[in-house]
């Protein structure tokens, strides 16, 4: 692993060019071209029929069900959608591969040109995407000993790749666009995008040159990076890998590399000598895939406000940080839960305080209860009137955590509970002074060390004092300022 | 006349009537199986136990006055690479030795559901590929108008099998005239449908966007209704067409007057004089009952065969990749994986799919594409134009079947003489056209000779009303082959 200041240092001169294509597993009943059902964890070649084991004879046929979620996609990435878009064969064999062929999409892909709006750490950025096309999965191969167990349960399930331009500049960016396009996909109900399941896979095309320089340089291609944590790790070690080499004096040859995860390095797999012909051809058992007004008309009424779109309107209209407006898209149900309290709220300023309450109290609630937001025993108009009661004084925030915390345990609505137990602040000057001065009168001492002794922490004491007399009623500020005049400083 | 030659209509008609079972006549033709298919080598599979059964079935619900489907105890004999539950299925290939497939194709489900009996698979080349069943890994097939003579192929089993009567009807599959052309070789009906009319599910792929399934016949009538039972909408083929089914056997109304028959000069080149002559007859015959002929023109004619070496090798080294040694058929055990795959294709596939493999596998490389697979699906367009022109002006297009009549076993040793036998079939698949060859007289020397008609997309309706007519008028009638078997 390379320390963080050499890599630092070796960035300065060297500007890493990253590209990526991405697999993401459509969340379909059953497989893109027969009948047979997607399950993870079936025992082996359970999930199979006569297609799918690739005998003589069947034919595939293309499950609609894979258009919609693909469209979905394309939509969201605002690409340019192919009215007939063709399925062409992808040749090369393996045991894992029934057919001999992947059937894929070559020249005439689904979708052309899009482009991702990354959340990043700083603000929106934005990764074109070349291209998004429809393929089958191929099926599992296990090496025991000298023995080699083929499943088929993943073989036809269908995929989307999804491949960016070479534009991503650093392995940091690679994994922030890994995870937008995970948060995408999941927030679209089209794949449950989970990497340790395989249903989200990444291979990154790696190359470096002096910053400065226009042309590219020679590119490797890294495959297996299948955890996020990988992402960065793999891409970083053959950043640093290219531009040993180079500084080195050697060259980078065009070659596919293997990440081995456990050994945090990659092996050579494959030279370009050695890459398959694919030899793709347009496969004539499949019409072409149509893309008709209604199936489109669906899915733009299906679409709605993206993760994206969320983040920027978050800070620019409720006044919500970066870092809170990315938490807060971080899930659909989240910010679904966040725009469900804003809209009970009286004022489109209450959002920077409803977050507050959703990442502090609500969050911290449902870990601790080990609840889905989704599941959420307190709904978003709750939290919004107690987010009022607090903001209009009725009570403190402090006593709002109390309150926060019967209402989540008990579904009861805060204003009753403030009411039942007349936690109600106290904010009547003349009361306060009352109270104030019995407790001066009770500690001189204290008093005298505050105000002639210059003893400021007792100040504290005081407040505590007073919260305790008015079992954390009192106004704070109204304390405070009353607690200053009576003690003379 | 004897009962191997009866009609697919007369003899579901007798059974239904009574007349006789349908075990009877199963018997009857196993008996006839075993004692002529020595000499003929048609079957590659008998399934006596299969065929009895579903007779005994037959037999069962007429006894209970149940309705019997339309081909009720009918014998049919299936071409080999028709994918059959339970039933071993080889596509006359070594490599899928062994193979007994999970489930039925389509057209066999619909032949199962009519009430017709499997008899058997028989022989083609392999995987479909070449125009004498010599290709076979398994047998020759001789023609049973002159053993020393080929019975067409590639669905050469089917042919002769109809020919010899050692079924009612047959199923082949025609990718380049693969049905017509052995119907011509031994005097029998064979139909190829519209691409698209006949589902392919079930059907051992040879070349995608050409392959159709189709019936040989001793009549036109028996393949309009062979034809009826097997074509329609099936969801599990997507190229198969979701249109009516027509009645097709209304379509033989015996009658021609005002029928526009088109006759293309490029066909008329360079054929056998023979076989001119028997074409001639067929075009005065058909004029004599009120025809009109359309001399035309279909220019792109020359390029169908390049163009058809491209396009169906290029989707066979697709489609036979699958055959790995890794699922199913032989396996040759070697070292390694890729020694396993070289040694498994090397020993089951034949020289002929090889080259075809070989031939496919260059057009498909990268950078090649264009220049060839591209260039000969541009080219299946100018020849489907040329036929659209041609139908502005005519019906129904009449051709010779083949150049020749049937030859002699390895007569044609040159792969490329080999495939000039389909010259005048491949047209049509390119296209996606409906064709049929109908017997049209024999040589002096006693072969059969076949006419081919063409026609519209779906217009299978005309074949079979102008091919009931040449039947009628210069069909071989009462003529049965004495090659082998002759008239039991």
């Amino acid at each position: 692993m390379t320390e963080p200041r050499e890599l630092q240092a070796l960035l300065e001169e060297w500007e890493p060019v990253i590209g990526l294509e991405v697999h993401v597993q459509l969340a379909t009943k059953s497989k893109i071209f027969s009948p047979s059902a997607i399950e993870f964890g079936a025992s082996p070649n359970s999930l199979t029929d006569p297609l799918v084991m690739g005998m003589p004879g069947t034919l595939p046929v293309f499950n609609q069900a894979v258009l919609a979620l693909a469209l979905k996609l394309g939509v969201a990435t605002s690409s340019q959608i192919r009215a007939r878009s063709r399925f062409a064969r992808k040749h090369y064999f393996y045991p894992d591969l029934p057919k001999g062929y992947q059937i894929s999409q070559f020249d005439e892909p689904l979708c052309e040109n899009g482009h991702l709006d990354v959340i990043t750490r700083t603000g929106l950025k934005r990764v074109k995407l070349q291209r998004i096309h429809l393929e089958e999965d191929a099926g599992k191969t296990t090496h025991v000993g000298a023995a080699s167990h083929v499943d088929l349960n993943r073989a036809g399930v269908p995929l989307v790749e999804v491949v960016t331009a070479p534009e991503l500049g650093s392995a940091e960016e690679a994994g922030e666009f890994m995870r937008s396009l995970h948060r995408l996909v999941r927030w679209l109900d089209i794949s449950e995008a989970d990497m340790d399941k395989g249903q989200l896979r990444c291979d990154a095309n790696v190359s470096v040159r002096l910053r400065g320089e226009d042309r590219l340089g020679v590119r490797t291609e890294l495959k297996n990076i299948n955890s996020f944590r990988f992402v960065e790790h793999a891409i970083e070690s053959e950043i640093v890998r290219q531009i040993r080499i180079i500084e080195g004096g050697g060259r980078i040859t065009r070659e596919t590399r293997l990440w081995d995860a456990d050994r945090g390095q990659s092996q050579p797999m494959r030279s370009k000598e050695e890459a398959n012909d694919y030899r793709y051809f347009p496969d004539p058992d499949l019409p072409p895939l149509v893309v008709d007004g209604p199936i489109m008309g669906q899915i733009l009424r299906s679409l709605s406000e993206l993760p994206s779109a969320r983040f920027e309107r978050y800070q620019r209209v409720h006044g919500v940080s970066l870092d809170d407006a990315r938490t807060l898209v971080s899930e659909r149900a989240l910010a679904d839960f966040f725009d469900a309290a804003v809209a009970a709220h009286p004022s489109e300023r209450g959002g920077r305080m409803i977050a507050n309450w959703i990442l502090t109290e609500l969050l911290g609630a449902l870990h601790a209860t080990a609840t889905s937001v989704a599941r959420s025993p307190m709904l978003p108009t709750t939290l919004a009137a107690l987010v009022v009661l607090v903001e209009n004084g009725t009570i403190s925030g402090k006593i709002g955590k109390d309150v926060f915390e019967e209402s989540y345990r008990t579904g009861e609505a805060p204003a009753a509970i403030v009411e039942r137990r007349g936690l109600q602040q106290l904010s009547d000057p003349a009361a306060l002074w009352d109270i104030i001065n019995r407790i001066v009168g009770a500690n001189p001492k204290q008093a005298e060390a505050f105000t002639v002794g210059g003893k400021d922490g007792l100040f504290g004491f005081f407040v505590g004092q007073v919260m305790k007399e008015t079992q954390g009623r009192a106004n704070p500020v109204i304390t405070s300022d009353l607690l200053h005049k009576r003690l003379g400083r | 006349m004897t009962t191997q030659f009866w009609s697919v209509a007369d003899t579901a008609r007798r059974i239904a009537a009574g007349e006789i079972s349908a075990t009877q006549i199963v018997e009857t033709m196993l008996a006839r199986i075993a004692a002529i298919d020595g000499e003929l080598g048609a079957y590659l599979a008998v399934d006596g136990i299969g065929a009895r059964a579903a007779a005994a079935e037959i037999d069962r619900q007429r006894a209970v006055n149940a309705i019997l489907g339309p081909l009720a105890g009918v014998p049919i004999a299936l071409k080999d690479v028709l994918v059959t539950r339970g039933l071993a299925t080889t596509a006359a290939s070594k490599i899928l030795q062994g193979w007994i497939p999970p489930y039925d194709a389509h057209v066999v489900d619909r032949l199962r559901s009519a009430g017709a009996i499997i008899l058997g698979k028989v022989n083609c080349d392999e995987f479909a590929m070449g125009s004498s069943t010599e290709n076979s890994a398994y047998q020759p097939t001789r023609n049973p108008w002159d053993p020393t003579r080929v019975p067409g192929g590639s669905s050469g089993g089917s042919s002769a099998a109809v020919a010899a009567g050692l079924c009612a009807a047959s199923l082949g599959t025609d990718t380049g005239g693969s049905i017509r052309q052995p119907a011509a070789f031994c005097g029998v009906v064979g139909l190829k449908p519209t691409y698209g009319r006949v589902s392919r599910w079930g059907v051992v792929a040879f070349a995608s966007s050409l392959d159709q399934v189709g019936p040989l016949t001793r009549s036109v009538a028996d393949a309009a209704l062979v034809l009826q039972t097997i074509a329609g909408f099936d969801p599990r083929d997507s190229t198969s067409l979701d249109t009516p089914v027509p009645r097709f056997t209304d379509a033989l109304t015996g009658e021609v007057r005002g029928l526009r028959i088109g006759i293309p000069q490029e066909y008329f080149e360079a054929m056998d004089d023979e076989i001119r002559a028997g074409l001639t007859r067929t075009v005065d015959a058909l004029v004599e009952r009120g025809a009109t002929t359309v001399d035309l023109s279909l220019p792109h004619t020359k390029h169908a065969l390049p163009a058809y070496y491209l396009v169906a090798p290029a989707e066979a080294s697709s489609n036979l990749a699958r055959f790995d040694g890794v699922r199913y058929g032989q396996r040759v055990e070697a070292a390694d994986l890729l020694e396993m795959y070289a040694r498994t294709r090397g020993a089951g596939f034949g020289p002929e799919v090889k080259r075809r493999i070989m031939l496919g596998t260059y057009a498909l490389r990268s950078g090649y594409y264009d220049a060839y697979y591209k260039k000969a699906q541009q080219v299946r367009t100018l020849i489907k134009r040329d036929f659209d022109r041609a139908f502005q002006f005519c019906d129904v297009i009449l051709t010779p079947t083949t150049p020749t009549p049937a030859f002699r076993f390895g007569a044609k040793t040159n792969p490329v003489d080999m495939y000039l036998a389909d010259v005048f079939t491949l047209s049509c698949n390119l296209a996606g056209l409906p064709g049929i060859s109908v017997p049209c007289g024999l040589t002096s020397e006693g072969l059969p000779i076949g006419a081919q008609l063409l026609g519209r997309p779906l217009d299978e309706a005309v074949l079979l009303r102008a091919g009931g007519v040449i039947e009628a008028a210069v069909g071989l009638g009462e003529r049965r082959p004495a090659g082998i078997g002759g008239i039991a």
